[in-house]
């Protein structure tokens, strides 16, 4: 059941800015489960965001060994990365990245767009079926101007889904939202995990951090800390004892 | 998607494309209709029929005017009809100009002595009364038939001039027939403003002559006049007696080269309207890639996304050329209806002869799909160069 979704060794990324190199990631090794939730945190300048451009296979490393599902990634082509990034993984991202103008339902069928093995059936059920998971199965049809920030954060969770990821990919998913929603949105994940998806989360809120399975703490290119949390806090807990919402009064 | 997205914006890109195919279309329209209506004229004075003149020789290094040439006789029209097998009818050609009287009414016209064939040859017909025979021919009969013209200005309406008796250069002439109307040649001179009358007749009782200005004859068909030219070049020269090393005394002339002359012209109108008409697609065509560009701009979170989520560098790329292709094709299916319209209301309220050929419409729309791949070309692959990491953090 416990196989290794991420395994990543002595891992490296160098960019070269004028005649400067500068070292974002300086080793780093660790392994994701599968079933994990893990919080990766870091201070700006961390290389956290760098990680995140590898583990989503939007970068390659200069040097160092990423297996996503037993696949290196170093030596694929970019018509493999997309195939890959396609096939194995959801992201989620910050602002959204809806589709402006365009239906919850059409926004989250994208994925499947380009996979040309799914049927404009398939593809069309398989969307329902990931909006009904994030619970916005009355909105399908909504444009995101009509759809409220936690709304619009569900719709792109459900395109993240919607291909079956081996593993969800978030950057800092709930920094647009306001502390109500981020809860309930961390609820979602939460579920999602519970029924088994991975789940690596990019953020430098001590909160969320508090919520997952893992944290990793970067700083400088370095892992300074890889913390177990045993009996992680529920966002649904926080949600019921939120404070009374003081503007109402 | 994006393209409904954005209706304004798409339509105004098409609008530059929908000029340019409309413009090219019923320029096309233009420039083939009037080739056409002047092969149409042409074929209508017969194209099989040929035409023999004396050449303006240069006796004494003083060149003379053609029609004063005497050198055609009836002599050479017996040679052409004996020696041609290709030459179907002949018929002479001596005519005068002068003012034709009928009662109260004047009327300048020229007054044409042929033979009995010449209608055939020039595919005019009788419309009332009957042709002068061979006999008339012998005899230089004072016998005419009118056209529609010289009947209009000489007679009465509803007044019939068969039996009548006109007056040209004080000699009279017994009307016997008239001839079917057949309205301005391309030239626009008035081919029914003629009589026709004996050539014996004009030869003997108005200009006093032995000879005979032209020949019209025409070949057993049109693909025989060829050699028909040639065949009445060789008897013309045996008849004139001329040896090897002297120029032809006389020059004969197909409708064949006259349609192609004419055709050359217009061909060259065609070519020049279109010319004119495709800058306009040109410019419609930068249009498209410049709004190309703006929206691969604006777009570029989007084309971000779509990267992330393993959209490949083609699928990127036929995504915006799909979209360019369609808003040019779009455009053109706009711009060939538009200018079909056009064509049509120019033909309407101007009266201009127009031909809308499949081809120019099959020609418009692939210069469209060639336009929109063409512009559309590199603002896709701009787009698909894209570094998804960065395009995802564009703001």
């Amino acid at each position: 059941m416990e196989q290794a979704i991420i395994h990543i060794e002595n891992l490296k990324r160098n960019f070269t800015v004028g005649s400067e190199t500068v070292r974002a990631l300086k080793g780093v090794s660790f392994d994701v489960k599968e079933g994990e939730f893990l919080t990766i945190m870091g201070a700006s300048g961390s290389g956290k965001t760098t990680m995140l451009n590898i583990l989503g296979c939007l970068d390659r490393p200069t040097d160092g060994k990423y297996l996503l599902d037993n696949v290196s990634i170093a030596s694929l082509s970019k018509n493999e990365l997309a195939r890959l990034r396609n096939h194995k993984i959801g992201f989620v991202f910050q602002s959204f990245n809806l589709l402006p103008r365009t239906s919850a339902l059409e926004n989250v069928e994208l994925p499947l767009l380009y996979n040309s093995k799914i049927s404009s059936k398939e593809r069309k059920s398989r969307a329902i079926a990931a909006l009904e998971a994030v619970g916005l199965a009355d909105r399908m049809g909504h444009t995101p101007n009509q759809l409220s920030g936690g709304q619009q954060q569900r719709v792109a969770i459900a395109r993240a889904l919607v291909n079956d990821p081996v593993m969800l990919l978030a950057d800092e998913a709930t920094g647009n939202l306001d502390s109500k929603t981020s809860y309930e949105i961390l609820a979602l994940f939460q579920e999602l995990n519970q029924k088994g998806k991975t789940i690596v989360f990019v953020t430098h809120e001590p909160d969320i951090a508090s919520l997952s399975k893992r944290t990793i703490t970067l700083r400088d290119g370095h892992i300074i800390k890889d913390i177990i949390i045993d009996n992680p806090k529920s966002a649904k807990w926080y949600l019921e004892n939120l404070p009374v919402n003081d503007d109402e009064i | 998607m994006a393209m409904a997205r954005n209706k304004m914006r798409t339509i105004l890109t098409m609008l530059g494309i929908i000029i340019g195919v409309a413009s090219v279309i019923a320029m096309l329209a233009i420039g083939q209709g009037s080739k056409k209506s002047i092969q149409d004229q042409i074929s209508s004075m017969g194209t099989n029929m040929l035409m023999i003149r004396p050449n303006s020789d240069a006796p004494g290094g003083v060149r003379l005017d053609a029609s004063s040439m005497q050198n055609l006789t009836i002599k050479d029209l017996e040679a052409i009809q004996q020696q041609c097998p290709n030459v179907a009818l002949v018929s002479p050609l001596v005519s005068g100009r002068g003012q034709t009287i009928y009662a109260s009414k004047n009327w300048p016209t020229s007054i044409q002595g042929v033979g009995t064939n010449f209608l055939e040859i020039r595919k005019m017909s009788i419309k009332d009364g009957i042709m002068f025979s061979e006999q008339d021919v012998a005899t230089a009969a004072k016998v005419c038939v009118l056209g529609k013209t010289v009947i209009e200005n000489l007679f009465a309406d509803g007044d019939s001039p068969i039996g009548k008796t006109i007056r040209f250069k004080n000699i009279p002439f017994k009307v016997i027939g008239t001839l079917a109307e057949k309205g301005e040649n391309t030239f626009g001179q008035d081919q029914d403003d003629i009589i026709l009358t004996p050539y014996t007749t004009i030869q003997k009782r108005v200009l006093a002559i032995t000879y005979i200005q032209n020949i019209f004859a025409s070949a057993i068909d049109e693909k025989s006049s060829d050699i028909a030219l040639k065949e009445i070049t060789a008897a013309l020269r045996q008849s004139h007696k001329l040896k090897d090393s002297q120029e032809d005394d006389f020059s004969v002339r197909t409708q064949a080269e006259l349609i192609s002359t004419f055709s050359s012209i217009t061909q060259m109108l065609t070519i020049l309207l279109a010319a004119i008409a495709s800058i306009s697609l040109l410019v419609g065509g930068i249009g498209i890639m410049n709004i190309m560009f703006v929206s691969v701009t604006e777009r570029t979170r989007e084309i971000g996304l779509r990267m992330a989520i393993g959209g490949r560098e083609i699928d990127i790329m036929f995504q915006f050329l799909i979209e360019a292709v369609m808003i040019s094709i779009a455009g053109g299916i706009i711009g060939v209806a538009l200018g079909i319209t056009t064509s049509y209301a120019l033909a309407s309220i101007l009266g201009w002869p127009i031909t809308i050929t499949s081809l120019s419409i099959i020609l418009s729309f692939l210069v469209c799909f060639i336009t929109g791949v063409f512009f559309g070309w590199y603002p896709a692959r701009k787009a698909s160069y894209l570094d998804p990491i960065e395009a995802l953090r564009y703001e």
